[in-house]
């Protein structure tokens, strides 16, 4: 199991590349000269020169389309030419139409919008001259992390900065319903996707086909979200595979000698959504994007967003990236414009790759001093003394750095200076009186607020400073899971932990990003990293605590701690749960009310578990493990829940909400 | 060290003094770079023998990044010392004499039987390295000398390799290094004559160790061809186009060796091998021509083939066709496939082929002027390609069919590019594999292989396996980029035939011959991965065996090994080919 030829990663020996800030050269010349300016990106070198009107008529006509949709009339009864009008129906409302002068448009007023929002914006200039030679060589794929709307904005201007070719993106329809802003993305190269489409035929081949021959034909680089959305929590998101698989296709049936893919890591020093995200996850739902709501954002634009950083990861050969994974000759037998599912192996591959080009993006994260600040404050509820509070961030910042964090540390700055600065960029989460630092969570409550409404209240603030924590957690995630793995495995031989340890990393792999089947390798890499600190010694069969051990593995378990309280409250919700058809859109209302009701009456003190992504991701880990299955009634989705499953899950969890220990006592 | 007891020992090896014993072809026909730095082509054998080549060198140059100061000239001669003594089999040796059977276990004859034209056995023999030849050579005269020879072969279990005329390029002819028997090479050049002709029936009977030009000419004097003009027509054999599936030129018209064959007569261990009649296609279950055909000398040895023959065409017109890309001109083949009205032979050679052949000859056949034209029109001379024509039958049919074939070019944007074009592109044929001698002997090295692909992936095929070849070798520290360009050379009614040719420098690097068979190694892989097959003619020998179980399923290699154990238990016929 614990194989001498795994080699545990080195993060910390990763080398990185350096910013620079974008804006410095804005703030001095005239945005208008720079809109107006010469624009000649770079070209692939296969490049098949073709309009987008021109685009349309090749996606319509081609093998792949026209197969589909004589399938679909014969299945349907319509005709040919029906169907075929639908098609172009469908690719009317999805296609992009780049236009220059659309850019040129955005050039001008995001330069204005991004010096206002932003201190700087920081790219490594050393990844964008790696992208200009990789989108010479080979068609591109962009793959931005998605924290915020302004990801895509940002990216375009960057790569029309740059001189880079102008990516077509990916966009949930939802934008559409902006009517003014929906065209003008359009006209900045978005295309718009239904967010489901789940059996439709006709609209996955317009869709696929279409994506297709933009990358074949090296029209433009292909960018869309492996997150699917924007993270609301700031931890990346479980990638979804469907459209990594449509512009993973033309390789693999031998379309295209190979294809790039670039890892950007988009981060954020202040989030413009920052609030929103909380709410939203709270369960107050997202304003339906308008443009009102939009122009009300220009609220937004008076405020200090501090830095952005961008950072172009190294591109990824799809081509190495299959390298004795996919057998390419499986497409031999079949006329290629067939559409087939991805087998079994073909599938792996898809889910093994998205989520190492996840971890690229986790890794490639730049992280604030906040995001260390953030940490602390979250795990001392009642806040710290300053002098304290910055002696415990430069101890976690060393911490950080030996576990590879990307951390962007002002140089020369001394830890007090660096502290305050990132206190005053998020002083509306914070209180700060007579040298003590808190979260903003006991607000004098208004006369008329409820008690429900005082923990809504200080739960927006615990998740949006739980949103900067969340962007480390990658960092400190394997540790963390040996570190409570020891703890409620209560035996030091290895094996005993290694079980603990696959048991969390299970229990969590909705939650967090972890390669499936790297299982071991997770493992001896938390090992390593610890072993490196002095916290433990690995021994050939045992793993022992140092005695200097204890404040870090403390620390890491405080990292986890809000999870494992929060599955734990979805456990109990489900097990006390007495309507036998809870239906799936009842869970996460019902799990809310719960964990309400726990904390009003004092017995849970983490307001995390009121988050509905924790729910989600909870419930996603349940079913996957089947102690909850789905059941469908009628047109209802109701949960079936194995109580005796669900409980013994909770037990192995750690059972840490003390009041709730007397229930358990009496199972 | 040479008994012939019936035969003069010079006539038996009349070839041999001719051919080169470490490179391509005649001894006397040679390219070289004269003194002047031009490059000439030496002899007077081809139609390009004894003419000056003056832009050869740059494009030479400028190709591969070569210099003329750099040599790497071969070893002069044979070191007769370098081969092992022979392992003969003495009772053996003592029957055959017995039988009057006329062998040689001269170092020479050996040497020269052991090899056939692959990179490294060629490179091999030019540093003078030998390893493992046969032991000895026997010559059978006639099919029952084969039966004699393969008889006592079972009698005293030794390993027999049948030579034809040495043209493998599949390693075919290599002796396996884990054989521990006497190694017999079997030479069947003294098996040449056309037994008889059937001019009602259109067919002759012919001796398998025949060479192709002689069947041709020797069919000429008599009015008659068979039409099977694969390249190396030349030097390669009757029995040899049988053992490896031969594809000739021309097959639009006269079809492929396994349409030529009525009659196959093969002496295996367990005995002859033929059908009855001369019937011209017969459902008596599988046939059993396919087990021989691509046989690779597993299974026996063909003695005795009887082909169909035509009368010689009354007109033969060669021409050519110019497309703005590559694209186009597949596009073009693609149709005239679809429509059946394929020329004799039609070829589509890419950009960089074509630039090959106007660096070869722009300055000896003048030619500016219809460039020039072309340039005018659009055509992008980094870009454009040319496809070749050669059309055959009665006159008023050619002129008719070459109006047909012309009208669809111009569907594709193809110009018609005379008739001298298209005789240049044939002749080159012959004499492009003299080129990788001359090649050699300046640091570079080279290689052709092949495949068939179905149509729709032919682009992405060649594309892909060009790419491929060019990053494999970057990978592996050839310096330069190498040559990496492909043809289209037959096509069919669902798919088409592509060669590849490959060649690069490797000054610089330690084991050029290790990089050369790890690329084309690569390159074998990315064809099978976009759809291509194995071989189209070239065969499998042992070059390309370890793909067979992936190329016609476990099944299919099970039925092929339980042939081979019925016909040859001993493995008498031991050269490990195919299986």
């Amino acid at each position: 199991m614990f194989s001498v030829f795994i080699q545990p990663r080195h993060p910390v020996l990763k080398k990185r590349d350096d910013f620079e800030d974008v804006l410095e050269e804005r703030r001095r010349s005239s945005d208008l000269r720079y809109a107006l300016r010469c624009y000649t990106p770079t070209l692939y070198k296969g490049l098949v020169p073709c309009k987008a009107s021109m685009l349309k008529s090749i996606v319509l006509q081609s093998d792949h389309l026209q197969y589909v949709i004589k399938q679909v009339s014969s299945e349907s009864g319509d005709s040919a030419e029906c169907v075929a009008e639908e098609a172009s129906l469908i690719l009317d409302e999805m296609a992009h139409r780049l236009q220059l002068s659309t850019i040129r448009f955005f050039a001008f007023t995001l330069s204005k919008a991004f010096k206002r929002l932003f201190r700087s914006v920081c790219v490594n200039e050393e990844g964008i001259q790696r992208l200009q030679q990789a989108v010479q060589e080979h068609p591109v794929v962009l793959l931005p992390s998605h924290r915020s709307y302004m990801d895509f904005l940002m990216m375009s201007y960057l790569l029309y900065m740059c001189d880079l070719p102008l990516p077509v993106i990916a966009a949930g329809m939802d934008f559409m319903s902006m009517k003014f802003v929906g065209e003008m993305l359009r006209m900045s190269g978005a295309f718009f996707i239904r967010r489901s489409f789940g059996g439709d035929k006709l609209y996955w081949a317009v869709f696929s086909e279409y994506v297709k021959t933009m990358l074949r034909n090296g029209y433009a680089p292909v960018e869309f979200f492996l997150e699917g959305t924007r993270s609301r929590t700031c931890k990346s998101l479980t990638p979804k595979m469907g459209l990594l698989n449509i512009v993973m296709e033309p390789f693999f049936k031998g379309e295209l000698f190979d294809v790039n893919l670039v890892p950007v890591s988009i981060s954020y020093e202040r989030i413009l959504e920052e609030s929103l995200y909380a709410r939203e996850l709270l369960g107050v739902p997202k304003p339906k994007e308008s443009t009102s709501g939009l122009l009300k954002a220009r609220r937004v634009l008076s405020e200090d967003y501090g830095s952005m950083h961008v950072y172009f990861g190294h591109p990824v050969s799809l081509r190495s990236l299959a390298e004795g994974k996919i057998n390419r000759s499986q497409y031999n037998l079949l006329p290629r414009y067939i559409p087939q599912k991805p087998r079994v192996d073909t599938h792996e591959f898809l889910n093994d790759a998205a989520f190492r080009l996840v971890r690229i993006q986790e890794e490639n994260m730049v992280l604030k001093p906040w995001v260390l600040i953030a940490t602390l404050l979250l795990q001392n509820p009642d806040g710290l003394e300053l002098s304290f509070l910055t002696e415990q961030t430069d101890w976690l910042r060393h911490l950080a750095l030996a576990f590879g964090a990307f951390l962007d540390w002002p140089n020369h700055e001394a830890c007090s200076e660096v502290v305050s600065c990132s206190l005053a960029l998020h002083r509306h989460l914070l209180s700060v009186s007579a040298g003590h630092v808190q979260l903003n969570v006991t607000d004098a409550p208004q006369d008329e607020t409820t008690p429900e409404e005082a923990v809504f209240h200080r739960a927006v603030v615990v998740l949006s400073c739980a949103s900067y924590r969340n962007q480390i957690l990658h960092v400190f995630l394997r540790p963390a899971l040996l570190a409570v793995a020891m703890q409620s495995a209560n035996s030091n031989r290895k094996d005993d932990v290694y079980n603990c340890f696959n048991f969390l990393r299970n229990m969590f792999s909705n939650e967090f990003i972890l390669c499936p089947g790297d299982s071991v390798q997770d493992f001896e890499e938390a090992c390593y990293l610890l072993m490196k600190r002095g916290v433990l010694q690995v021994l050939e069969h045992e793993i022992v605590m140092s005695a200097s051990g204890h404040s870090t593995l403390a620390f890491l378990c405080s990292v986890l701690d809000p999870f494992l309280q929060g599955y734990q409250v979805v456990c109990r919700c489900l097990c006390e749960e007495t309507n036998e058809n809870l239906t799936e859109k009842e869970f996460i209302p019902a799990v809310r009310s719960f964990a309400l009701k726990l904390i009003l009456a004092g017995r849970l003190k983490c307001c995390e578990a009121l988050s509905s992504d924790l729910q989600k991701n909870a419930l996603a880990a349940l079913l996957r493990l089947k102690a909850v299955r789905k059941v469908k009634v009628g047109d209802q989705v109701t949960l079936k829940v194995n109580k005796i499953a669900v409980n013994s899950l909770e037990d192995t969890l750690g059972g840490k909400i003390p009041t709730l220990k007397p229930i358990l006592a009496r199972l | 060290s040479r008994s012939s007891p019936t035969a003069g020992a010079r006539s038996l090896s009349l070839r041999q003094e001719i051919m080169k014993w470490n490179g391509w072809g005649y001894s006397d026909s040679r390219f070289l770079f004269n003194k002047k730095g031009q490059a000439e082509f030496t002899g007077k054998r081809y139609r390009l023998s004894g003419l000056i080549l003056p832009s050869l060198k740059d494009w030479f140059e400028g190709t591969f990044g070569a210099n003329l100061q750099h040599r790497s000239p071969a070893t002069p001669s044979l070191n007769l010392s370098a081969v092992a003594p022979p392992n003969l089999n003495q009772p053996f040796v003592e029957d055959l004499k017995a039988a009057g059977l006329a062998v040689s276990h001269d170092p020479e004859d050996r040497v020269f039987r052991a090899h056939g034209h692959c990179l490294h056995e060629v490179f091999a023999l030019r540093e003078g390295r030998i390893g493992r030849v046969p032991d000895m050579v026997v010559w059978p005269s006639c099919h029952s000398d084969v039966e004699k020879i393969v008889e006592l072969a079972c009698k005293h279990n030794v390993c027999l390799i049948p030579y034809g005329g040495g043209t493998s390029v599949s390693s075919a002819l290599e002796c396996p290094r884990e054989e521990t028997r006497s190694i017999v090479s079997l030479d069947t050049s003294q098996m040449s004559r056309i037994l008889w002709i059937d001019e009602k029936n259109l067919t002759a009977h012919v001796e398998a160790g025949i060479i192709g030009q002689d069947l041709e000419r020797q069919l000429n004097e008599r009015g008659y061809c068979t039409g099977h003009e694969p390249d190396s027509m030349e030097f390669s054999s009757l029995g040899g186009w049988v053992a490896t599936r031969a594809s000739g030129m021309k097959k639009n018209i006269y079809g492929n060796i396994e349409d030529l064959v009525v009659h196959i007569k093969m002496v295996t261990p367990r005995g002859v091998i033929e059908k009855s009649c001369l019937g011209p296609r017969m459902s008596t279950g599988p046939d059993i021509h396919h087990f021989i055909l691509g046989s690779e000398g597993t299974l026996g040895v063909v003695t005795e083939v009887t082909l169909k023959i035509r009368p010689i065409p009354e007109y033969q017109k060669y021409g050519s066709v110019v497309f703005p890309n590559f694209q186009q001109g597949v596009a073009c083949l693609r149709e005239v496939a679809r429509q059946r009205c394929a020329p004799a032979s039609i070829r589509l050679m890419d950009n960089e082929q074509f630039q090959f052949g106007e660096f070869c000859f722009s300055l000896i056949l003048l030619n500016f002027f219809l460039l020039k034209n072309f340039c005018f029109k659009g055509f992008d001379p980094q870009h454009l390609c040319v496809a070749t024509l050669l059309f055959e039958g009665d006159r008023g049919k050619v002129l008719q069919h070459e109006k047909q074939v012309y009208d669809i070019a111009a569907k594709f944007g193809g110009l018609a590019a005379g008739e001298d074009n298209g005789q240049r592109g044939y002749m080159l044929t012959f004499v492009i594999a003299y080129l990788r001698d001359l090649g050699m002997d300046y640091y570079v090295i080279g290689e052709s292989f092949e495949t068939s692909v179905p149509w729709d992936r032919v682009l992405d095929l060649c594309r892909n396996v060009k790419e491929r070849i060019v990053r494999e070798c970057k990978e592996r520290g050839v310096q330069c980029p190498p040559l990496s360009t492909s043809r289209v050379t037959q096509t069919y009614d669902a798919g088409a035939c592509v060669y590849f040719y490959f060649a690069f420098n490797y000054r610089g690097l330690s084991d050029p011959v290790h990089v050369y068979e790890q690329v084309e190694h690569a390159a074998r892989e990315e064809i099978l991965a976009n759809g291509g097959s194995l071989s189209h003619h070239h065969g499998v020998g042992k070059l390309r065996k370890e793909w067979m179980k992936e190329s016609v399923s476990g099944v299919g290699l099970g039925m092929l090994k339980s042939v081979k154990e019925y016909v040859d238990p001993q493995n008498i016929f031991g050269n490990r080919n195919l299986l």
